[in-house]
């Protein structure tokens, strides 16, 4: 019986009790809209920066850091300093976000690099990816408790 | 055309990323990632397929938007990786975390080159 409960429609524990009904399709709505506008953003970039086969794969490298930036940042916000409308969170995070950046596209990169040969770069490319993004989620989060700290500080 | 395909791929993409780590939350709980760890091998391996199939130069500008850029790339990810890793080690958990790290990348890969040498050597047999 907190008293802070949010005054939404569920107001029973929903992580107490296990969930057995059906898929909640207003989550579902926002998922595949944010999951649209995240692929097509990719396949935009993909076409600005485009990499043949065998190629650095520069562009998919920069949507995966980028995209785990902004992930940090949005999760240090969303957990830290703002409480939002529930779907906010699927909208942005699984949504655009989940769908914006890409594990298999990487994957793909990786062999071509390596079926032409360029075992060296495939390696660079493979490490650069995780350490750039998992560094980047860091960055994103940090960067913004700092920006969101001082800002509140300075009011 | 082409745009409108990504999008559709990318919706049914994310849908049963959600869908499936709702799913494997719930039964093998949250200490280990294992959903997103599950769509990035089931997203790289059906990659790897498409990309095998495709291998002897047959253009398929319909399913290579839906499927590769569209539900593969959407179904996969790695925002949520990243976030999830980088959360495992900040909570202390540091080998789960490392753990997650080296195994995504393997199973992305692996499944990759799976996908796409059984798809190769069935298409082209």
């Amino acid at each position: 019986m907190s008293s802070d409960a949010t005054p939404t429609e569920t107001t029973d524990a929903p992580s107490v009790a296990p969930r057995r009904h059906g898929p909640p399709w207003d989550v579902l709505s926002v998922v595949a809209a944010g999951g649209a506008l995240g692929a097509v953003s990719r396949y935009g970039l993909s076409l600005l920066w485009p990499h043949p086969p065998g190629s650095f794969p520069g562009a998919t490298l920069l949507i995966n850091v980028v995209g785990c930036l902004l992930m940090g940042a949005l999760m240090c916000l969303l957990t830290e300093f703002v409480t939002t409308h529930r779907l906010v969170r699927p909208f942005l995070g699984v949504g655009v976000l989940g769908g914006f950046t890409t594990l298999s596209a990487h994957v793909l990169d990786t062999m071509h690099l390596a079926a032409a040969g360029r075992l060296g770069l495939a390696v660079t490319y493979v490490s650069a990816t995780v350490f750039g993004a998992l560094l980047a989620v860091l960055l994103g989060a940090l960067g913004t408790r700092l920006l969101l700290r001082r800002a509140a500080g300075t009011r | 055309m082409t745009v409108l395909l990504v999008a559709v791929g990318g919706a049914a993409g994310a849908c049963l990323r959600y869908l499936a780590d709702r799913s494997v939350r719930g039964r093998f709980g949250s200490s280990f990632p294992w959903g997103t760890l599950t769509v990035n091998a089931a997203g790289s391996l059906i990659l790897g397929v498409l990309t095998g199939v495709a291998l002897p130069g047959v253009p398929m500008p319909v399913l290579h938007p839906l499927l590769g850029t569209g539900l593969c790339g959407a179904l996969t990810t790695y925002s949520t990786f990243g976030y999830e890793t980088v959360r495992l080690f900040v909570d202390g958990a540091r080998l789960r975390s490392v753990a997650n790290a080296v195994a995504t990348v393997c199973a992305g890969l692996g499944c990759g080159v799976l996908g796409f040498l059984g798809a190769a050597a069935l298409g082209g047999g």
